[in-house]
């Protein structure tokens, strides 16, 4: 499976946005993710595509862009 | 013999700069000496703890060995086994002691526990992280000498900021270049004169020039509507302002001097009074603190409720998990009245401001958003920071019940 289009499929589900267009804007500043959305990403990865990230795995600065989220799946898949 | 509050005095700061001069020299030269930097922590330590202070130190070596022996303990188990329970007890046991002294002055009229001392609510955070992030299979290489570097770390010892196992590890066995070093010192020494403005000369002036003088004022106007008076405003106003300025700059001496030290402690305010809002407050105030209760109990409730199908709707898990998040910390602050009724209101204002970021969000086309309006936004959130803190500062207690 692609993991960039299930990634970003799931961005766009939990933010509400299209994403695609803003790979390297921060999720976080313009408020499309927060605490809550980034652990129902977590749980979404771990169900859609078998990936495994600890709660302390998630270091905020790693995971606040689209092309970072996709880099960090596919270095876990 | 001596004894020092940590930062407290000019002959505190005058032992740390000859202290520091050394390590200072060698690491410019690319050297880190292991034997003097335990040294001059020891001699720091003794500084706080020992003198007329030394049950408080023997507290804190009793509560070192048994911290150590629970995460060392428990970083053995874990290459083994991975059990829900064991790590459940695990954690458990390791904030026992300070709930014990949270917990004490409550149910011992005001008294306090023989196995506190300063610094143990602080020292709680990194020993429940290091067992967490053991858990979580994140820190697989425990070592003890480094965990007491990190647990005994002394610009940090006292009120933080809350460093993490791993963050400070990756610091701790490198040296930094001699130009990253040369910033560092410029930033450290900033840090540590801004520091001497915020604590020394505005929280004195607000801390202990005004609030008396305006606690005084308040408590002479009680009698009208539920004793509130305009010295009660005033008062809300200087203890916020003591609040941030006293503990932003114990916070700039203490990143100040780790940054000497060649440790990039993290920064603990980020100009918290122009938040937009209460959640990006809490991005901005204490933030080693709070991102402590993000990461390891905000974010891991939420992670488990939603796992386990607990509430229907992400809004409710989100909700009960900040009323939960904030009410634990209110606990931490104290077991009375106000400090719970201060983690509460933080909570309800989580709720509140998410359901207004929401409700924002669907409306966004007829909702202005202007330089107005973000000033006016400013301007609610830190009114109602001030607020929260006239709660936290015991202040309705002494007017209601004394």
């Amino acid at each position: 499976m692609d993991i960039k289009a299930t990634v970003l499929q799931i961005l766009n589900d939990l933010t509400g946005n299209d994403v695609s267009g803003a790979m390297d804007d921060n999720l976080f500043d313009n408020g499309l993710l927060d605490s809550m959305g980034s652990v129902q990403l977590l749980l979404q990865l771990q169900s859609d595509l078998g990936v495994n990230v600890p709660v302390s795995e998630f270091e905020r600065s790693e995971w606040d862009t689209p092309n970072k989220i996709i880099a960090k799946v596919e270095s876990l898949a | 013999m001596l004894t020092f509050e940590p930062y407290g005095n000019p002959t505190y700061f005058a032992l740390l700069g000859v202290a520091l001069l050394p390590l200072m020299i060698g690491i410019l030269y690319g050297k880190r000496s292991r034997l003097y930097e335990t040294l001059i922590s020891i001699f720091f330590l003794v500084l706080t703890f020992g003198g007329p202070k030394w049950t408080q130190g023997v507290a804190l070596i009793i509560y070192i060995l048994y911290e150590v022996a629970l995460t060392w303990g428990y970083a053995v188990y874990r290459k083994q086994h991975n059990s829900g329970p064991v790590f459940f007890m695990t954690v458990i046991l390791s904030i026992l002691p300070l709930t014990i002294v949270k917990v004490t002055p409550a149910v011992a009229n005001g008294q306090s526990s023989l196995i506190g001392f300063l610094g143990v609510s602080y020292l709680s955070f990194r020993a429940v992280q290091t067992i967490m992030e053991t858990r979580d299979g994140t820190l697989k290489d425990y070592q003890v000498m480094t965990f007491l570097q990190f647990m005994l770390f002394f610009p940090t010892i006292s009120s933080g900021p809350i460093d993490r196992y791993r963050r400070f590890e990756a610091d701790y066995r490198t040296v930094p270049d001699r130009d990253k070093y040369l910033g560092m010192i410029q930033k450290g020494v900033r840090y540590i004169f801004v520091g001497f403005l915020y604590k020394f000369i505005l929280a004195y002036y607000f801390g202990t020039i005004l609030m008396p003088k305006l606690q005084i004022m308040a408590m002479n106007s009680r009698g009208g509507f539920l004793d509130l008076s305009w010295p009660v405003v005033g008062y809300m106003y200087c203890y916020s302002a003591d609040l941030f300025f006293d503990f932003a700059g114990y916070s700039l001496f203490a990143v100040g001097t780790s940054y000497l030290m060649g440790i990039e402690t993290p920064m603990n305010f980020n100009q918290p009074w122009r938040s937009p809002n209460i959640k990006d407050f809490w991005n901005r105030w204490h933030i080693t603190l709070s991102f402590w209760f993000r990461d390891f109990i905000y974010m891991r409730l939420v992670f488990w409720f939603m796992k386990h199908r607990v509430f229907k709707k992400p809004t409710t898990t989100a909700n009960v998990t900040y009323i939960i998040n904030m009410l634990v910390m209110g606990f931490w602050h104290g077991v009375t009245w106000y400090y719970i009724t201060y983690g509460l209101f933080h909570g309800v204002a989580l709720v509140l401001n998410d359901a207004w970021l929401r409700y924002k969000k669907k409306h966004r086309q007829s909702i202005p958003h202007n330089g107005f309006t973000q000033v006016f936004a400013i301007f609610l959130t830190a009114n109602m920071v001030c607020f929260s803190f006239l709660i936290f500062s015991g202040l309705l207690d002494k007017l209601w019940f004394h």
